[in-house]
């Protein structure tokens, strides 16, 4: 199996995940339509952990999977290890169907968002260590010269395999038999696990966005670095913002609200940014570059609730309700998602030969079917997460609020199937590719007829990638 | 920026990181309240955790939202002890009865009164 195989490998396995993950996501939604739909059967207790766990194996596999196919055309040589690869690719698919067994038995060990047997927490450590061996392997060579998103794709290979070890900590009478300590290290552990993950997937959107644009200018400048030492930061001492009812020290408190201002920047970033490229004129763009816009809307959404929900005096009434699950959805969903499609459609361009133009009457649909059911999901989210704040503020009891926020939860479980058709249809073409890798003559059908200029882009970057 | 000040900066953060670290394992999150933390209350929290209670439950605000946040349901007025008791041994409309032995019931009791009591942890600002 060559090194392109294991990454079509890993896509596959992704793209498994996310399907399961959204059926199980739409059917535990219903349970707060109909509280007791499944309850003896099935209970929420199974569905939520088998929902996270899956999507959060369709993000870090679909990063993995871009970042084995990637690396070997940024260091120009071949992977270091195929083989160490594949290993990893069996683990992790052994780890992901022993999961599901035992969450279908109902055998956890009740963590949040670690629901699996401890040793699987092991073998994940283990297939991060192999995977960066393989990547230091393959770019060390150059490592002195490389761009932000190699810089990236180290940090989040490295964090992952820090943060799990330090979920696993509670095994230890020190941090077990201290609830303070206990819930205070999860949120660590778990705060930082997101800012690994962000860190791959941000290093494939930034080397789609140099491919894309024909130059890695952008990834070696001052600014890039700057934002990436910003991101690494928030990375590790963010994660308190989590913690403001957690009766441990007022620092961590502190900490976590001084560095989250810092997200302030990248905000008026990404805004200058936006509004820029707003003017460009640009007709002919890979399907990538729509997704990507997307993803640039919603980092803009998403941070903006962000910084608010950080404000002490907010997070007080927000904690606790849907609004951190708005949160967790524009994130995972609306900027995650979003970006490794555009990196799955990446990989699909320069394996299909053929441009995958982003103007056609169907894309645009299909887009806009999924940016407007992920905007209603959210704004539902937000609702009810509002509503509850003004219930708990007035002592109002739990069923009571439960039932006032039905109609909230009637829009986000339709807007939730909605938002699933459109990722599907979205991701369709991605479940034929790499199910299935051959060449094939016709992709997108296309109703803009296809420019010199952009065969000749695509020749170069084919030439490019053949080089390796 | 050269790969020098890159790879002094990257030192630095995670220098930093390693010793706020190590702060927040110790210092940062100490019991001052020495609350008791033994047989029973131990249960509780295995039973809390086999059951996979944080699907539905927070516990300080980590947790899922299906179910009330249990942080202080002890020593809320309008719920407390016996409240708790009989949705942990019977179920509700949409919690499942997870036919729990009187000794386990009792064991997530005494887990959860431990926790309610550590809400009252006082550490102080400065590390």
């Amino acid at each position: 199996m060559t090194g392109k195989r294991v990454a079509f490998g890993f896509w596959v396995l992704s793209l498994s995940c996310l399907i399961l993950g959204l059926l199980f996501g739409m059917s535990g939604s219903l349970q707060y339509i109909w509280p007791g739909f499944l309850k003896e059967q099935f209970s929420f207790a199974h569905m939520r952990p088998l929902h996270v766990f899956l999507i959060t194996q369709w993000i870090s596999s679909a990063a993995t999977g871009s970042m084995y196919y990637f690396i070997p055309s940024v260091a120009k040589r071949k992977l270091f290890s195929p083989i160490l690869a594949q290993v990893h690719l069996l683990m992790q698919v052994s780890i992901i169907m022993v999961a599901i067994s035992y969450f279908f038995l109902g055998n956890f060990t009740g963590r949040e968002y670690m629901e699996f047997p401890l040793w699987m927490a092991g073998v994940m450590i283990l297939g991060w260590i192999l995977a960066l061996i393989n990547f230091i392997g393959t770019v060390r060579p150059n490592f002195n010269k490389a761009p932000v998103y190699v810089w990236s794709w180290t940090t989040g290979l490295v964090f992952f395999i820090i943060t799990i070890t330090e979920a696993t900590l509670w095994q230890f009478d020190h941090f077990n038999a201290n609830i303070i300590r206990d819930i205070t290290i999860q949120w660590k552990a778990l705060g930082s696990m997101v800012g690994a993950w962000n860190m791959l997937i941000y290093g494939s959107a930034m080397y789609v966005m140099c491919k894309i644009s024909k130059s890695d200018e952008m990834a070696r400048s001052k600014p890039a670095f700057f934002f990436y030492f910003l991101g690494l930061t928030n990375l590790m001492f963010n994660w308190g913002h989590h913690t403001y009812v957690v009766p441990a020290s007022p620092a961590i408190r502190i900490t976590a609200y001084a560095i989250s201002m810092t997200e302030l920047l990248i905000l008026f970033n990404m805004i200058w940014k936006w509004s820029k490229s707003l003017t460009k004129e640009d007709k002919e763009q890979h399907f990538s570059y729509r997704m990507l816009r997307s993803t640039d809307n919603w980092i803009l959404l998403n941070l903006t609730l962000a910084i608010l929900i950080s404000i002490p005096a907010l997070n007080q009434y927000t904690h606790g309700t849907h609004i951190t699950v708005a949160h967790a959805m524009g994130a995972t969903i609306g900027i995650n998602t979003t970006i490794l499609l555009a990196a799955g459609f990446y990989i699909l361009f320069l394996e299909k030969k053929l441009p995958a133009l982003n103007t056609t009457g169907w894309n645009q649909f299909v887009m806009g079917f999924f940016n407007v059911s992920l905007l209603v999901f959210w704004i539902s989210l937000i609702g009810s997460g509002i509503a509850k704040a003004a219930s708990q503020s007035a002592n109002k009891p739990f069923a009571e609020i439960m039932i006032k926020l039905k109609p909230w939860f009637h829009v986000f479980s339709f807007s939730g199937f909605l938002l699933t058709v459109a990722i599907v249809i979205l991701a369709a073409p991605l479940i034929r590719f790499f199910v299935k890798p051959q060449i094939r003559r016709q992709f997108v059908i296309s109703d803009q007829p296809v420019s010199s200029t952009y065969v000749i882009n695509v020749k170069k970057q084919e030439q490019e990638h053949a080089e390796v | 920026m050269n790969w020098k000040k890159k790879t002094t900066v990257f030192a630095i953060l995670f220098l930093s990181y390693s010793a706020y670290s190590g702060w927040v394992y110790t210092q940062g999150t100490e019991d001052n309240h020495n609350l008791k933390f033994s047989g029973q209350e131990q249960l509780g929290k295995q039973v809390w955790q086999t059951n996979n209670c944080v699907a539905c439950h927070q516990l300080y605000g980590l947790g899922g939202y299906l179910g009330p946040d249990l942080t202080n349901i002890i020593s809320d007025k309008r719920r407390g002890k016996e409240y708790a008791a009989a949705f942990i041994r019977s179920g509700g409309t949409t919690m499942p009865n997870f036919h729990l032995t009187d000794e386990q019931v009792n064991a997530v009791l005494a887990y959860l009164t431990y926790v309610d009591a550590s809400v009252h942890n006082n550490l102080n600002p400065a590390p």
